[in-house]
């Protein structure tokens, strides 16, 4: 087969999924994921466990060892069986809590410490890396096999450079879909969608060959019976430890692998899919390695002596001329690949960014202000994290040749990953685990595994020293790499695992018993190991003294504009409040705490909130407080806490508007003196000056000049009327509107010139994004147009900025356009917000540029003439209108 | 914490249910027995893999899946249900 | 001695008006358009007569009124209220004014009352 051909099989296949993240992508966008979120898809991105090294190893481990290789499969399918025990918690836990990464779970569970994030983020980093190695060596090698099978005299081809155009690629596509927004929850539907698209590839793929194998080259299932009994394959070495060993190892590898969490955990929608899974999943590895066997017996049978069993899946049918079988078996091994890659490096990205680069970030900048956007930050992290984590993949694979057999490296990582267990297990049902515990079980387990494992897979002389491995670490022979305390009876893997997990548990256990939990460890503790309770246990905030609209700008900067106004304001709807800032209760800080920790995870969400709250923390004495209080009012709390809760809103209501209607009452009288007031004031002058003219004997130039007073004050009194007719037809609705398609564009433009009149000798620098304001609007142009006008002219007279700038934004969501009008002056003081858009409400007297305080009220009432409204955005750094209006104004509802 | 008191004896439906649910926990513990037993059936380290043992640890794994299926939509409903005592 | 008035009004060209009319009869006429400065400025001045307009920025010319009736040195000075509204009188009166006149006022009302109240 020509090996142009398998590239661009390889480009095509990638197209393809990228063609299918996209459309995912675009369906999840305007909410309609439908049967993409569906228990199949969720156990089909399960199978990211079967690596390539499942695809091309299992063979070569079952031509090795014999039936070991399915120890790999029985550890996960006991844990998956058994999920009532422990999936169903993490599940639950990830979802309550909005877990982003196992990093974060554990770091959240014992009382959000970040060093207990970062060690984590570690020892997956380290863990990682030789596995992500190991699937560049795998698509090395298959390109290789096709290469040398090409007769035609190819260049022959270059191992390292393909390995870097793979590492480049995979980084691409990671970094496209996988960093694309900074989801509320982490989720990325496209990916995972391609990820379950990948796992169909490689299971057709494998089942393909090995139906192949079975009724093509053998002669059906009784004759390949025969000849696995005939083979005398190696003796299936049982070594009853090992054999445990794996079974224990894979099961908890399949909770702790990064990328496992990423997926079961992290990418959850629902956890009815988990009770599907628990026995689809299963299934799936049991026809991934249905036919491992047959493939590797068969492939000893045919293949020349020394050809490499880890290549049968493809060496085969090229051997026995089935170019296309092979060609659709080297897709499944590069969709095996690819996948465990891609997943892999998202979720080590976000461990990355969220424990060690954001804190880093935000320690250098503690007082950013709203200007500078952490979202950009994080994503801009996230995608170098990515890079690095492939690049040291790459690095890892380039410095050891890749010359290790494929199995040997994947149980090593597994082994990594697996010392997070002892901290996990006994977080989710150990109250009595503290940090201190964690750390020191997490440390010592590393260690451990980085010197009886890790180290001396480089090989003796390399990482470690051959006198390391006789003599023992400092000639101490109780250390030495294999033989820790003298144990010489295991093999070096069961031997590893025997001691990193022992010492790792039992520093675990000492350490927390030995320590005592702070507060929040201890709220946090209950709250992980009591997750099926209900309630979300006793609050972690006392009432803070946060100012709500610093905790909007520090929302925004995390969460973007659009969601964290929608957040505050679905809060403040709660407490029975209008407008976009609610009171900063506790239950409230909780629900922000638990938002901003789905981004940025729970440490850093924690840190940023309590900088901003203050020393409001609940402390050890409060819990005990609230503790026995609750016990004995539990039974009757619940009901009452709905009603009550029903009552404050209400009552918050009905005090809200109360307090308007006495504002109403006194305002129409105001109103009443104001007009008088108002039309008074000119009238005088022009009295005055006409009393004056009338009397003669004045030099002309004075008369010129009165008359110029009159005529402008009889202006003025004109003015003043035309907008008290505008207004009152306005309040009665029984304007006319003259509906029409016009350009939002174009009315912008308009209004801007028209309000350049405005204090002319200002000069304002407008900031906008044409392309956005592209959109053709079904309304009244004249009168939407009025309102910008008056924005823009309001931004003029009013903002206080040296330097005054004007930001217009205009957005589209559900029907509906957004137009922002942000100023960067001082803003309006929060107790003048909700007044704002009554008539004569304005606010000073000192720039009182000829308008008689109705321009907003105007506004309000022709927004709600074109089926829109108005209102004043908080938390933007200066004075923020937002003006929405519908796509398309249908005659009846004008 | 106190609670209500719990009723000693429960109704036939919940009471199937924790049963299920005793099942479903006791089920691993059962798939890692049959999946050790090989280990006792060996006499040397030196046997050569036949087919039996093949045929054998794909039909736990079968029986495993099986059971696991069987269950898994009544622990679901299980899951709607509002929490009881975990016992 | 010239008579000297000082103008408290926030309109300009009411302002303008009122220097007029006032200058016109002879008066000299000093003038502040915001309610902050006027209390110094008429213990630096000593004014013989304030025309305060009633709604003002910076402080109201009620305010204003009750601190010159409070301090004895300026408890004697004669104080004309304008008000564009017309429902002031009695609060202006209770605050201590000694004439008022409502918007718009004819130039001769203005200059009688101000004759009247300096007794000239």
């Amino acid at each position: 087969m020509p090996f142009n051909l398998l590239v661009a099989a390889c480009l095509l296949y990638v197209i393809f999924l990228f063609t299918v993240a996209f459309l995912v992508e675009r369906r999840a966008l305007i909410g309609r994921l439908g049967w993409l979120r569906s228990p199949l898809v969720y156990t089909l991105s399960l199978s990211i466990y079967c690596t390539a090294w499942t695809f091309y190893g299992a063979v070569g481990y079952a031509a090795r060892s014999g039936l070991e290789f399915l120890t790999i499969y029985f550890g996960p399918t006991l844990v998956f069986v058994g999920w009532w025990w422990l999936l169903r918690k993490l599940v639950r836990i990830g979802r309550q809590y909005r877990v982003t990464s196992i990093a974060d779970l554990i770091s959240s569970r014992f009382g959000k410490s970040n060093t207990l994030g970062v060690i984590v983020t570690l020892i997956a980093v380290v863990a990682a890396t030789p596995y992500i190695a190991l699937q560049l060596q795998s698509v090395v090698l298959s390109f290789g096999v096709f290469a040398s099978a090409a007769p035609d005299g190819q260049a022959p081809l270059d191992a390292g450079s393909t390995a870097i155009w793979v590492a480049v690629g995979l980084a691409l596509f990671t970094i496209l879909f996988g960093t694309r927004n900074l989801d509320a929850k982490e989720q990325h539907h496209g990916i995972v969608t391609a990820i379950a698209v990948e796992a169909v590839v490689k299971l057709v793929a494998l089942l393909a060959v090995g139906a192949f194998v079975v009724w093509g080259i053998a002669g059906g299932v009784s004759d390949i019976i025969a000849r696995i009994d005939a083979a005398h394959l190696n003796a299936w070495q049982v070594q009853p430890g090992r054999w445990t060993g794996l079974i224990f190892l894979s099961a908890v590898a399949v909770i702790t692998l990064p990328r496992m969490f990423q997926v079961m955990v992290v990418e959850n929608d629902d956890e009815g899919h988990l009770a599907r899974a628990s026995w689809a999943f299963p299934l799936y590895l049991m026809l991934m390695s249905l036919f491992i066997v047959p493939i590797a017996v068969v492939g000893l049978e045919r293949m020349p002596a020394g050809s490499n069993p880890d290549m049968f899946v493809l060496t085969l049918p090229l051997a026995e001329g089935q170019g296309s079988l092979a060609m659709l078996a080297f897709l499944g091994g590069f969709s095996s690949a690819t996948s465990m890659v891609i997943v892999e490096s998202i979720a080590l990205a976000t461990m990355i960014s969220n424990h060690i680069v954001i804190p880093l970030w935000l320690r250098w900048h503690p007082t950013a202000g709203a200007g500078d956007d952490l979202r950009v930050v994080v994503l801009r992290a996230r995608r170098i994290a990515i890079a690095a984590v492939l690049a040291l993949g790459y690095g890892y694979y380039h410095v050891s040749g890749g010359s290790a057999a494929l199995a040997a490296i994947g149980l090593i990582a597994f082994l990594g990953v697996a010392q997070v267990l002892p901290a996990l297990i006994g977080g989710l049902f150990w109250r009595g685990a503290t940090r201190v515990g964690a750390m020191c079980g997490l440390v010592t387990g590393f260690a451990v595994w980085a010197f009886a494992s890790f180290l001396p897979s480089f090989g003796p002389g390399a990482a470690l020293s051959e006198a390391v491995f006789q003599q023992g670490l400092f000639g101490l022979s109780w250390l030495r790499p294999h033989a820790l305390f003298g144990t010489e009876a295991m093999d070096p893997l069961t031997h590893a695992l025997f001691w990193s997990m022992t010492l790792n548990t039992a520093a675990f256990c000492l350490g927390s018993l030995l320590t005592f939990p702070g507060p929040v460890e201890r709220l946090q503790g209950a709250a992980f190991v009591n997750v099926f309770d209900g309630g979300a246990g006793p609050q972690r905030w006392a009432r803070g003294q946060a100012e709500p609209e610093a905790l909007l700008t520090m929302a925004q900067r995390i969460l973007g504009e659009e969601a964290a106004l929608t957040l505050f304001q679905s809060a403040a709807r709660d407490q029975g409040k209008e407008g976009f800032l609610p009171d900063p209760t506790p239950a409230f800080l909780d629900t922000l705490e638990a938002r901003l920790s789905g981004s940025v995870g729970a440490a850093t969400a924690h840190a940023m909130i309590s900088q901003l709250v203050g020393r409001a923390m609940v402390t050890v004495e409060d819990l005990m407080a609230v503790a026995s209080e609750s016990a004995q009012i539990m039974e009757y709390s619940a009901q009452l806490e709905a009603r009550e809760a029903e009552l404050t809103r209400t009552a918050g209501a009905l005090r809200e508007a109360n307090e308007k209607l006495t504002q109403l009452s006194i305002q129409k009288d105001a109103f009443l003196s104001q007009i008088s007031h108002e039309l008074r004031t000119p009238m005088t002058s022009i009295r005055a000056f006409s009393e004056i003219l009338t009397e003669g004997d004045l030099p002309p130039d004075m008369v010129a000049k009165y008359g110029k007073i009159i005529h402008d004050e009889a202006k003025r009194l004109t003015r003043l009327l035309d907008d008290l007719l505008d207004l009152s037809v306005l309040e009665n609705g029984t304007v006319q509107l003259n509906l029409e398609m016009a350009n939002l564009q174009q009315m912008i433009d308009t209004a801007l010139t028209a309000a350049r009149q405005t204090r002319p000798e200002r000069s304002f620098v407008i900031h906008r994004d044409l392309p956005s304001e592209q959109i053709y609007l079904k309304t009244d142009a004249d009168r939407l147009t009025q309102v910008f006008i008056n924005l823009i002219s309001n931004a003029r007279k009013y903002c206080d900025a040296e330097n005054p700038e004007l930001r217009i934004a205009v957005r589209q969501r559900a029907g509906r356009v957004m137009i922002d009008f942000i100023d960067n002056g001082s803003g309006i003081p929060k107790e003048s917000q909700a007044l704002i858009f009554e008539k004569f409400a304005r606010l000073t007297d000192a720039n009182r540029a000829g308008g008689a305080g109705l321009g907003l009220a105007i506004c309000r009432e022709v927004m709600t003439n074109l089926g829109g409204s108005i209102a004043y955005l908080p938390g933007q750094g200066g004075a923020a209108f937002r003006v929405t209006v519908p796509l398309r104004l249908e005659k009846a509802a004008a | 914490m106190a609670r209500v008191k719990p009723p000693l004896f429960l109704a036939r439906a919940p009471y199937r249910r924790r049963r299920l649910r005793d099942a479903a926990r006791l089920l691993p513990v059962v798939g890692l027995f049959l999946l050790l037993v090989p280990l006792l059936w060996t006499p040397k380290a030196e046997v050569s893999l036949s087919s039996a043992d093949v045929i054998y640890f794909f039909a736990v794994w079968l029986i495993l899946i099986g059971l696991a299926a069987a269950f898994a939509p009544g622990l679901r409903a299980d899951e709607q249900q509002p929490e009881e005592e975990e016992d | 001695m010239t008579l000297h008035v000082l103008l408290i009004e926030d309109e300009p060209n009411i302002a303008e008006a009122m220097r007029f009319i006032l200058s016109r009869e002879g008066w000299r006429v000093s003038h502040l358009a915001q309610g902050t400065e006027v209390l110094e400025r008429v213990r630096a001045d000593r004014p013989d007569l304030l025309i305060l307009d009633l709604m003002l920025p910076g402080m109201s010319g009620l305010e204003i009124l009750a601190a010159l009736r409070a301090d004895p040195e300026t408890r004697a000075l004669p104080v004309m209220m304008l008000t564009a509204r017309g429902r002031d009188r009695e609060l202006a009166e209770q605050a201590g004014a000694d004439r008022f006149i409502s918007k718009p006022f004819s130039n001769a009302e203005i200059v009688a009352e101000v004759r009247a109240l300096v007794g000239r």
